[in-house]
């Protein structure tokens, strides 16, 4: 059975699961968890780019979702290494912590 | 409502809950692991709008290769055991109203140039099959190629800037 799901229902839940994220980077302290949830922001964004892909028949946000994949995998290399690094020199990835430069 | 509503509906309350699970939960292993279950759910709705090989390379960079970094990350550092600071009281209600307030404007400027009713196309019949993961490809290193050339630069720097990063300075002060 061939299956008709509008544009609006992938856009809604790409809406909401995008928001999620921005949410868990307000609330939670954790950075590793902070982190996550800008992940899954990144995710909701590329399920939007490959719907509107669908939505008008072309290819470019396919190539586009390939192109944030790979930002997102060289940002979580770095961002994992800095976690490493700020937890060597403070024991906490609280990100309450990270106040050093604050006069 | 035919079967692929159903399915669609059952994906993103899937998608939903793990989200909402990453969201509370206390361990942060717990919480990798709500999202490799996200990443699974959006990695089906890749699959049900035609890009298989987008789905593909979301399992294997997502699920795998990135959700695997995050938990070795976790163990070891031992981060899940750390004693839990208190926030700031008045932070988590205006976080939530802001959120509310993120997604009926997402939501009021997405549908606003949107027509409600608009369903998608109905797939090519090369779509589904080896000569759509063709034409990607074909799109990617004939249109494309430039940024893809730029990608591996961008690979390089992040991995020249791990290993500076966590490289334990030998004969460093203290």
């Amino acid at each position: 059975m061939e299956g008709t799901i509008p544009l609006s229902y992938y856009i809604a839940v790409s809406a909401i699961l995008f928001t999620m994220g921005a949410l868990g980077v307000l609330i939670r302290r954790n950075a590793l968890i902070v982190f996550m949830s800008i992940e899954l922001m990144l995710n909701a964004a590329n399920l939007a780019f490959v719907a509107f892909a669908r939505s008008y028949g072309v290819l470019t946000g396919q190539i586009f979702v390939f192109f944030v994949i790979t930002v997102a995998a060289a940002e979580v290399a770095v961002g994992l290494a800095l976690i490493v690094a700020i937890f060597r020199s403070k024991h906490s990835i609280d990100v309450d912590q990270m106040s050093s430069l604050k006069g | 409502m035919n079967s692929m509503l159903i399915l669609f509906i059952i994906l993103s309350l899937a998608a939903v809950l793990s989200a909402l699970g990453l969201l509370l939960s206390r361990s942060a292993v717990y919480a990798a692991l709500f999202l490799v279950l996200n990443f699974a759910c959006v990695a089906i709705f890749y699959l049900l709008l035609g890009a298989p090989f987008i789905a593909l390379t979301q399992i294997t960079v997502y699920a795998g290769a990135i959700m695997v970094l995050f938990l070795f990350v976790i163990m070891l550092l031992g981060a899940e055991k750390l004693p839990k600071s208190q926030s700031l009281p008045w932070q988590r209600p205006l976080a939530i109203g802001l959120a509310v307030v993120l997604l009926f404007e997402a939501g009021f400027l997405l549908f606003q140039r949107l027509h409600l009713t608009a369903t998608l196309a109905q797939p090519e019949a090369q779509i589904n099959s080896v000569d759509a993961i063709r034409t990607l490809g074909l799109t990617l290193f004939n249109q494309y190629l430039l940024p893809f050339e730029i990608t591996s630069i961008l690979l390089l720097v992040a991995m020249v800037g791990a290993i500076v990063l966590t490289k334990q300075e030998k004969g460093a002060a203290g």
